[in-house]
């Protein structure tokens, strides 16, 4: 009797070490340092902020930095897998490298969360990307949320600037398709580097054109250059900036010459301005007092947020998932894909995620607002 | 394009070219006395200009450990030299200048007011913290295989490059930073407005220019590296020294480098990585002057800064592409022209 008790005790324990060592491991590949590194530090600060538990289960993030580089990010993400046996990747930042990386994960059968921003990373869902996610909304949302608020203020003729690679290239096409569709005119298409050091050339060519707005699409503070060559020449029309500004070293460069500008944004960059009514405040403020706390008052950024998004639908997920497998083995990582497939109504910092098996990304239109610099401030246009 | 807009071009790409001329200089300097293609030399505007931006914020700048780490490292590797060949008279000289001059640096940093003093004290400041890591870095890297040939230097340069940029993100952190105008002023001559800081750019340009020129000319120093340049043997012979002729040029080449970036740092957004970029232009200068002689390169810096001006308001898409493309029939002119033999391999 006494045998059979410690024995049935071994067991025990041995079944309690086994659920120990069955943590949910979490692969993160984001650019914290090359090109991206202003987007990718603020992603990786935010995986530290996510919870190491979820559902009871301790949950181990596994941070690599793919230096904005596809190569890297899928070394990284085939490191993840192979070696760490990961039960989810989050990242890339960035969308060659997200793009990249669907291979490998529909190999492995791995889902993943990606905090980069083009369609194209999880449109169509195919037998491949049906195992992709992603956070950040669509450029086509934020195209509509410009070109209706250009239309409502009496826009006729518009200009484009855009960054010469592919976030240029993505936001002309979205941009101008929409457009062309409300009855913009496009006057102008130019392009410019991130390490140029002058625009004049395409400022000058620009407002020869005499548009009434002009649409300046780069990411970061790169693009404050046009920006304040259109000032320093004296251009009086609207200018619009993209979401990827969204941070406050963009307006400590571009300073009062950033006065007046719009840009779409997701809503956690005016989180306490929003009405409490709205339903994204909560989790929003949720976020940004947790990153302020850890980082200080104003470090908090939107792309930050876009990380903190793909651990708040890991979390919602998990739960569903555990109830049908372990973590560490294939039929978890199967469940946790149709678990994130199914998440319905899931409050995040950028929006409500309501995924289903055609829509990867799940936002609507609770997930972008209108914003424009006023004092140097990011304000909420009602 | 009407006339204004063509001025208005010009007047852009005279701005750039002058920041590419000073960087062409620098880089047949370096590859004239060294026969180091210098790419790190754009490291230096980035460096320059960021460190004033963060001296203007009342930061104690971070390069600042940079200088003090290479000092002491250099400290020590010339003590044991001075040890090692018994003379030990020279050993207060090394430490001082080697460790001690950074670390009277870091405490004058520390207790300054930085962000309250004038400006023009601020730019001395942040080159006092660039400029001595050029002969810093020539003791350190360079030094130690000055004889090694022209690829080898290449490659090490590459190296130094990468790391002087990992370590600017280290330092500055990824986003870009501007630093106020040296003068509000504005100008408007005939239908064009010129900006002071333009007039900033390319006065100082010249000044630099006519200065490197009356150095090389005039005093024994500048003397030294122009034979060192023309023939590294028979300017030993005659006594000069290849490691002071190497330091000497690091060193301007750094002060031209810092004094760039402080210059175009309120004209246009430095990044950690911009130096690179603007590093290279200087270098299509350079071989458009055959990396040896001056005037040419100084000239085909201003053609790069027009060219890049004009093509940015045609094909703006192409920009870079075009810049860059100047270099093929450049080098295929040189090939067919010059009668260059190899000296060595």
């Amino acid at each position: 009797m006494k045998l059979r008790t410690s024995l049935m005790a071994a067991i025990g324990l041995a079944f309690a070490a086994t659920a120990a060592q069955a943590d949910i491991n979490v692969g993160v590949t984001v650019s914290a340092t090359g090109p991206a590194a202003s987007l990718g530090i603020p992603e990786k600060n935010t995986i530290a902020l996510l919870p190491t538990t979820i559902a009871g289960e301790k949950v181990n993030y596994i941070v690599l930095d793919d230096a904005s580089d596809t190569t890297s990010a899928v070394k990284n993400v085939r490191k993840l897998i192979s070696e760490d046996k990961v039960d989810v990747i989050l990242g890339s930042t960035i969308t060659p490298n997200s793009l990249a990386m669907i291979d490998v994960v529909a190999e492995a059968a791995t889902p993943m969360i990606s905090m980069a921003a083009s369609a194209r990373i999880v449109e169509p869902v195919d037998d491949k990307k049906r195992w992709v996610f992603k956070t950040p909304q669509n450029d086509a949302q934020m195209s509509t949320a410009i070109i209706e608020h250009m239309t409502n203020n009496g826009v006729k003729t518009v200009a484009f600037i855009g960054f010469s690679d592919a976030y240029g290239e993505g936001w002309y096409e979205q941009f101008s398709a929409v457009a062309d569709a409300r009855k913009l005119k496009m006057v102008a298409n130019e392009r410019f580097a991130r390490t140029d050091t002058s625009v004049t050339g395409q400022v000058l060519k620009i407002m020869a054109a005499k548009p009434d707005a002009v649409l300046i699409a780069g990411s970061g503070t790169p693009a404050a250059l046009p920006q304040k060559a259109f000032k320093e020449r004296g251009f009086t029309g609207k200018i619009y900036q993209t979401h990827g500004v969204a941070n406050n070293d963009f307006l400590r460069v571009c300073g009062k010459d950033c006065e007046g500008t719009f840009l779409p944004a997701g809503p956690v960059l005016v989180a306490d301005q929003l009405p409490d009514s709205n339903p994204v405040k909560k989790s929003a403020v949720e976020y940004i007092s947790k990153y302020e706390a850890a980082h200080g008052k104003g470090s908090v950024s939107t792309f930050g947020a876009h990380g903190w998004d793909s651990g708040v639908l890991l979390a919602a997920a998990v739960p569903t998932a555990l109830k049908k497998a372990k973590p560490g083995t294939k039929e978890f990582r199967a469940a946790l894909r149709d678990a994130l497939e199914g998440l319905k109504e899931v409050p995040a910092a950028h929006g409500i995620f309501t995924m289903s098996p055609n829509d990867h990304l799940g936002l609507d239109q609770r997930a972008r607002v209108m914003v424009q610099i006023q004092n140097g401030a990011w304000k909420l246009v009602k | 394009m009407d006339f204004q807009i063509a001025l208005l071009l010009a007047q852009d790409g005279i701005t750039n070219g002058a920041i590419y001329a000073l960087l062409a200089l620098a880089l047949v300097l370096v590859f004239a006395v060294t026969r180091v293609i210098f790419i790190p030399q754009g490291e230096f505007v980035a460096y320059g200009a960021l460190t004033l931006v963060m001296i203007q914020a009342g930061h104690v700048p971070a390069t600042l450990w940079l200088l003090v780490g290479a000092g002491v490292l250099a400290a020590v590797v010339d003590a044991r030299g001075a040890l090692a060949s018994g003379q030990k008279g020279r050993l207060a000289g090394v430490l001082a200048w080697n460790a001690g001059y950074p670390l009277v640096l870091a405490a004058l940093l520390y207790l300054l007011p930085l962000a309250t003093l004038p400006l023009a004290v601020q730019v001395l400041l942040a080159l006092l913290v660039i400029v001595p890591m050029g002969p810093l870095m020539y003791r350190l890297i360079y030094q130690p295989i000055a004889a090694a040939p022209v690829l080898i230097l290449l490659i090490v340069s590459v190296a130094v490059h990468v790391g002087m940029v990992g370590l600017g993100l280290l330092f500055f952190g990824a986003e870009g930073s501007r630093t106020p105008a040296f003068s509000e002023a504005r100008f408007e001559v005939g239908p064009m407005m010129v900006t002071g800081q333009t007039i900033w750019v390319v006065a100082a340009s010249i000044v630099l220019i006519v200065a490197l020129y009356q150095f090389f000319g005039r005093t024994i120093y500048g003397k030294a590296l122009r034979a060192t340049a023309m023939n590294r043997n028979g300017a030993r012979l005659m006594g000069i020294s290849p490691a002071l002729a190497g330091r000497l040029t690091f060193l301007l080449a750094a002060l031209i480098g810092a004094l760039s970036g402080v210059l175009i740092a309120p004209i246009t957004t430095i990044y950690y990585d911009t130096g690179f970029l603007i590093g290279l232009k200087g270098f299509v200068a350079a071989i458009v002057g055959g990396l040896a002689s001056y005037p040419i390169a100084a000239a085909g810096a201003v053609l790069v800064g027009l060219l890049e001006a004009f093509s940015s308001f045609w094909a703006s898409a192409y920009k870079e592409v075009i810049v860059f493309t100047l270099i093929i029939p450049v080098l295929l002119w040189r090939s067919l022209t010059s009668h260059h033999v190899e000296e060595e391999e």
